[in-house]
C-alpha cells in the first residue's frame, strides 16, 4: 500500500482540480477520479501507514482492515454512480462538493487516530451542507442552516469526547469503548455518533434538509453521512446495550413519519431513518453475525435508497413537482423510470432476490438468534412498513393513481445509466449474495435462501400488498407537513427572536432611559458633589499642609545666616545641651 | 416489452386480471408456506405456518392507522405554511 492511493487524497486532489476545468474535460474528470478511487480500493490490504506524531499525538491516517475496506468499496462504488448521475449538471461547485463529501467520507472510515477522524468528520458536515445551500431558494438555505446547525454542535460534542477520552486514557487511537471507563467522553462521542445516525429524536436534520437538496445532491447525501455513523458505531461501540432499543424504535419512528409524509424525497429520507435503525440494532446486539449484518445492510442501503433517491430526482426534475398530491400517471411516459424505481423498491422491502433480502435478514436473524425475540418481531413490522411506503405507496402516487395530467419524458440517458448501474447491483447481490459476505469483516456462516425465509418473507410482503390494496383509501396523501423534532428549534429560534424583540427589548429600553434621563441627572448630581468635596476638602487639606511647610522653611531660613562662627556656637550649645542635660540629672538625684 | 408491463399495471383495464392474479399469486404462497419443511430455526414462529401472512396483514393495517391517528390527533400533521 502506498500513501499516494489513500482515497481521500485522490478524491481533495480530484476537488481541487475540478474548478480548472470546463465542460466536457471537468464531465470525465468527475467519473475518471471515482474510477480511480475504485482501482485503488481494490488494491488496497488490511494494514496502517501514515503515521505521525503531530503535537504529541500519534495520528494515524490510514489504516485499512475488513470493516474500513467494506465500506470504501460501497462509498467508491456510490461515488462512480452518483457523479454519472450528475454528469448533465453544469455546477462546478456542486462537483468540488461531493468529491470533498466522498473524499472525507474515507478519511473517516480510514481514519486510525480520532483527530484524523474528527477532521473527516467536520469537513463532511460542511461538503454536504453545500450540496443543501445549492438548490438556491429559501427553504433550501433556510433547512442548510439548520443542517450545519445541528452538525456543528455534534462535531463540537465529538471534539469535546475526543479531547477527554485522550486526557483519560493517553491514547488517541480509534477503538470500541468502555462504558464502564470512559465516563462523560463515551456518552459525548456516542451523542455526536447518534446525531449522524438520525436516531431519533436527534434525527430531524436528515428530514428536514435532505428533501430540499438539489436532485443530485441528495443521491450523496442519502449515500455517505449515516453510513459514515454506523461506520464508527460498529468500530467504536459494538455491543453497546443502548443501540438496540434505539434502533428498533428508530425503524418504527420512520415508518409512522412516512405514512404522513406527502414530499416524495421526505417520505424516502423517513425510510433512511428507519433503515439505519436495522444497522444501529446490529451494532446493538453486538454478535458476529449482527455486526456482519449491519457492515452488509449499510452496503445494500447505499445502493438500492441512492437509486430510490436517483428515481425520485429524475421524477423531480422532470416533472417539475415533488408533493404526492400532484403527482401521478407518470408511467406512460416514463416506464424506464419506474422500472427502475421499482427494483430499488423491492430491494429496500427485501423480497428474495433483491440485495435487503440477504442483508437486512442478517440483522434480524442474529436479533432472534440472541434471545431479542421483540426487537426481531419490531423489525420485521418495520419491514412490512417499508414496502407499503416505498414500494407500494410512494410509486403509486407517484407513478400511477390519478391522472395529474403531467405528461414529463424520461430524464437524460446518463442518469438512467447511473439508476441501471444501481439496479444492477440490487440484483446482483440479491441473487449472488457470496460476494457481499466475503467482504465482511467477519466469517459468515448465513444462509439466506431457505424455504421458510423465502415463503415467510414474501408472505409478510404480499399479504402487506393485500392490506394497501383494501386500505387504499386511507393512504391518500395529504397536503400537509409533519411536525418533528426539528419543531424544537425551528419553534425555539422563533420563541428566541419574540424574546429578543419582547421582554430583551423592553429591558434594554429601560436601561437606556435611565441612563439617558434620571440615571444621567444622578451621574451629573454626583460628580458635582465628588468636584465640591475634592475642592472643599482633599484641596484644602493638601493646600493646608503645602502652607504649613512653606511657613515653617521661612523661619529655617532666617535662621540660616551662612556664618561660620554663628554654626560654631549653636553645635557647642547643643553638645552641652546634649551632655549637660544627664550630668545635671544625675546630680540632682544624688 | 417494459413498456407493455408498466401498461399493465397502469391501466384501468386490466384492474381485474391484476386482482385474479395478486389472489393466484397469495394462493401459492400460503400454499408453499404450508408445504416448506421447517427445521428448528430459532424462532418459535418459525414453526407456524401461514405466520408470514398473518404477521404481514397485520402489520401493514396496524401501521396505517397507528400512524394516522397519530398524525391526526397527535398534532403531527399540520398545514404547510405551519413555519412561515
Amino acid at each position: 500500500m502506498t500513501e499516494w492511493m489513500h482515497p481521500a487524497l485522490l478524491m481533495i486532489l480530484g476537488a481541487l482540480l475540478l474548478p480548472l476545468t470546463r465542460g466536457t474535460g471537468q464531465k470525465l474528470l468527475s467519473l475518471l477520479v471515482p474510477l480511480l478511487v475504485l482501482y485503488s480500493v481494490s488494491q488496497l490490504v488490511p494494514g496502517t501507514s501514515g503515521e505521525i506524531a503531530f503535537a504529541g499525538v500519534e495520528l494515524v491516517m490510514f489504516q485499512a482492515d475488513r470493516l474500513s475496506l467494506v465500506f470504501a468499496w460501497v462509498f467508491a462504488i456510490m461515488s462512480v454512480i452518483g457523479n454519472l448521475y450528475a454528469w448533465h449538471t453544469e455546477g462546478t461547485g456542486q462537483r468540488v462538493a461531493a468529491f470533498l463529501y466522498a473524499g472525507s467520507a474515507f478519511g473517516v472510515v480510514f481514519a486510525g487516530d480520532w483527530l484524523t477522524l474528527l477532521i473527516g468528520w467536520e469537513v463532511m458536515a460542511f461538503a454536504s451542507a453545500y450540496l443543501i445551500f445549492a438548490s438556491r431558494n429559501a427553504k433550501a438555505v433556510a433547512a442548510g442552516f439548520r443542517y450545519l446547525l445541528v452538525h456543528v454542535a455534534g462535531g463540537v460534542l465529538l471534539f469535546g469526547g475526543i479531547v477527554l477520552h485522550g486526557l483519560q486514557t493517553g491514547s488517541w487511537l480509534v477503538g470500541p469503548l468502555d462504558a464502564g471507563q470512559g465516563g462523560l467522553a463515551y456518552w459525548l462521542i456516542l451523542i455526536s455518533f447518534l446525531i449522524n445516525s438520525a436516531v431519533p429524536p436527534l434525527n430531524a436534520w436528515l428530514t428536514d434538509a435532505y428533501p430540499e437538496a438539489t436532485v443530485t445532491g441528495a443521491v450523496f447525501l442519502s449515500a455517505f453521512t449515516t453510513k459514515t455513523a454506523v461506520y464508527v458505531l460498529i468500530r467504536n461501540y459494538p455491543g453497546a446495550e443502548i443501540l438496540v432499543g434505539l434502533g428498533v424504535a428508530m425503524a418504527l419512528y420512520g415508518v409512522v413519519f412516512a405514512v404522513l409524509e406527502n414530499d416524495c424525497r421526505r417520505l424516502l429520507a423517513y425510510h433512511i431513518v428507519s433503515q439505519v435503525g436495522y444497522m444501529v440494532a446490529g451494532v446493538g446486539i453486538g454478535t458476529e453475525m449482527a455486526l456482519n449484518g449491519a457492515a452488509s445492510h449499510a452496503f445494500a442501503h447505499i445502493l438500492y435508497k441512492g437509486l430510490l433517491f436517483m428515481g425520485a430526482g429524475a421524477v423531480i426534475m422532470m416533472a417539475g413537482r415533488r408533493k404526492l398530491t400532484e403527482l401521478g400517471g407518470l408511467y406512460r411516459t416514463m416506464p424506464l423510470t419506474v422500472v427502475l424505481y421499482m427494483i430499488g423498491a423491492f430491494a429496500i422491502s427485501a423480497f428474495p432476490l433483491f440485495s435487503g433480502f440477504v442483508s437486512k435478514s442478517m440483522v434480524v436473524s442474529a436479533a432472534a438468534g440472541d434471545h431479542r425475540a421483540a426487537a426481531a418481531l419490531l423489525l420485521t413490522v418495520a419491514s412490512s412498513g417499508t414496502f407499503l411506503h416505498t414500494g407500494l405507496k410512494l410509486p403509486y402516487y407517484m407513478f400511477f393513481g390519478k391522472d395529474s395530467g403531467l405528461r414529463p419524458p424520461e430524464p437524460p440517458l446518463n442518469m438512467l445509466l447511473a439508476m441501471g448501474i444501481a439496479a444492477a447491483f440490487c440484483i446482483g447481490i440479491g441473487v449472488f449474495p457470496q460476494m457481499l459476505y466475503a467482504l465482511l469483516p467477519y466469517p459468515v456462516d448465513y444462509q439466506p435462501y431457505t424455504g421458510v425465509h423465502v415463503t415467510e418473507s414474501l408472505g409478510i410482503l404480499m399479504f402487506t400488498l393485500l392490506a394497501f390494496v383494501l386500505l387504499l383509501k386511507h393512504l391518500d396523501p395529504e397536503d400537509t407537513i409533519s411536525l418533528d423534532t426539528d419543531w424544537v428549534y425551528r419553534r425555539g429560534a422563533a420563541l428566541f427572536m419574540r424574546l429578543a424583540k419582547g421582554p430583551f427589548l423592553v429591558w434594554e429600553q429601560v436601561l437606556i432611559t435611565l441612563g439617558d434621563g434620571a440615571g444621567l441627572r444622578l451621574m451629573h448630581r454626583l460628580s458635582w458633589l465628588s468636584l465640591r468635596a475634592d475642592l472643599g476638602v482633599v484641596d484644602a487639606l493638601v493646600n493646608g499642609v503645602a502652607e504649613t511647610a512653606r511657613q515653617g522653611g521661612l523661619v529655617l531660613r532666617r535662621l540660616q545666616t551662612g556664618v561660620v562662627s554663628h554654626y560654631a556656637f549653636w553645635i557647642i550649645a547643643g553638645l552641652i545641651a546634649v551632655l549637660g542635660l544627664p550630668l545635671i540629672a544625675g546630680i540632682g538625684a544624688r | 416489452m417494459i413498456g407493455r408491463l408498466v401498461n399493465f399495471f397502469g391501466e384501468a383495464r386490466y384492474r381485474k386480471l391484476r386482482w385474479r392474479l395478486l389472489m393466484a399469486a397469495l394462493a401459492l404462497i400460503l400454499a408453499a408456506d404450508l408445504l416448506v419443511p421447517r427445521h428448528h430455526t430459532g424462532h418459535f414462529w418459525d414453526a407456524i405456518p401461514g405466520w408470514g401472512a398473518v404477521f404481514g396483514f397485520a402489520s401493514c393495517v396496524a401501521i396505517i392507522f397507528v400512524s394516522k391517528f397519530i398524525g391526526h390527533k397527535g398534532g403531527i400533521m399540520r398545514d404547510e405554511d405551519y413555519y412561515d
